[in-house]
């Protein structure tokens, strides 16, 4: 896990490139004049809002990341023709269920993602991270954290966690490094 | 000519989606059951109109129209967390859920 | 072939937005008025864009985007609310 860029002009290289293809969307249009405005606003937007952010893990490898999206927007169409037919066909037969997944991950960054990623995908609602930090002493790191989600169909809790770790936290892990 | 087959099917498989999730917040018995039609099905509708739209605007106006892609990415990044928001009040006000539901005593007290 | 088009996609989103106004109505809980509340905001840009489109013009994107902001925040902060009894601490 790194926090700090290796450029010091360029705290957030993630969120720059962000703010670049925002502005060119905002704008709807690739001219010369709104290039070099979006490139200024990407420089200067986040050297002057860092010094007042926590810093957060960054992205160490780009390419995995793009993959892992893919992946993503695959599995919420997927997921979400599958929710479809489970809301038209019969309530009674549904099983609804809480279930606790253990985390590997430890930053709170990657498990907003997860969390995020859980929601969007098949019969998941990401619920809650357990243990709640007020709850902790004061000072005191948690040493297993646990995301409770609610599933529409439950099939097989244990098939479902190991599908949750090794398709969306595995690759998490890989490109944060933590 | 081909532009307008594909905006009318993307439109109308984005308007079912919408339609199925709120079918969905309509049929299901407790409140975590409902939250999974409009999480899910409705922000996969928008995005099929909005990319519906996008197609239809880049034919009938000069030049390409992209800007619609901002909604589409600004609701699949707000729609997890609404949610989370939504079912963590509901965890909150302890809300019953539906009898027979499993690991319901995975939730702790808050 | 559109025009039919648009008035089936303006009936099928006028329907969703009558189901949502009936959860919102009937409750029970206050959490799930809120959903009835989110999920009618995001149906209101679909209904925006729609319209846009069947005028032919562009000009309600800005209106779509606003909505959309004002009503995530909207829905943020409500929760909040609920969750602390207070909205800024």
């Amino acid at each position: 896990m790194r926090l700090e860029s290796r450029f010091s002009w360029l705290p957030t290289p993630f969120r720059s490139g962000l703010l670049f293809v925002v502005w060119l969307l905002l704008n709807n249009s690739v001219s010369a004049g709104h290039l070099v405005l979006a490139t200024v606003f990407a420089i200067l937007i986040p050297l002057a809002t860092f010094p007042f952010r926590v810093p957060q893990p960054l992205i160490i490898k780009p390419g995995l990341a793009l993959k892992q999206l893919i992946i993503v927007l695959y599995d919420i169409i997927t997921a979400n023709l599958q929710v479809a037919l489970l809301i038209l066909g019969p309530t009674k037969k549904l099983r609804p269920a809480f279930v606790k997944v253990p985390l590997d991950l430890s930053h709170s960054m990657p498990i907003t993602i997860l969390a995020s990623t859980v929601s969007l995908t098949p019969g998941t609602v990401s619920a809650e991270v357990y243990p709640i930090p007020e709850s902790l002493p004061k000072g005191e790191k948690p040493k297993q954290r646990y995301l409770l989600i609610h599933v529409l169909d439950l099939n097989d809790e244990q098939e479902l966690i190991n599908t949750i770790k090794k398709r969306y936290e595995a690759p998490l892990k890989e490109i944060f490094q933590c | 000519m081909y532009s307008e087959w594909v905006v009318s099917i993307l439109l109308l498989i984005g308007g079912a989606f919408i339609l199925i999730g709120s079918i969905g917040l309509i049929k299901m018995p407790d409140f975590f059951m409902r939250l999974h039609g409009p999480t899910k099905a409705t922000t996969l509708g928008m995005a099929g109109v909005l990319i519906g739209a996008m197609v239809f605007f880049s034919n009938t106006q000069d030049g390409i129209s992209v800007k619609e892609l901002l909604i589409t990415i600004f609701l699949l990044i707000t729609a997890p967390i609404s949610g989370y928001m939504l079912i963590k009040s509901a965890i909150h006000h302890k809300l019953k859920a539906k009898e027979g539901t499993k690991g319901l005593d995975n939730i702790e007290d808050d | 072939m559109l025009e039919t088009v648009f008035l089936i996609v303006f009936a099928m989103i006028g329907l969703s937005l009558l189901l949502n106004l009936w959860r919102l109505v009937v409750g029970p809980s206050v959490p799930d008025r809120i959903l009835a509340l989110d999920t009618m905001y995001i149906n209101t840009i679909a209904l925006i864009i729609l319209y846009g489109m069947s005028m032919g013009t562009g000009l309600y994107f800005e209106a779509a985007l606003l909505i959309a902001m004002l009503g995530f925040v909207s829905t943020v902060a409500v929760c909040k609310y609920l969750l602390r009894g207070d909205i800024i601490e």
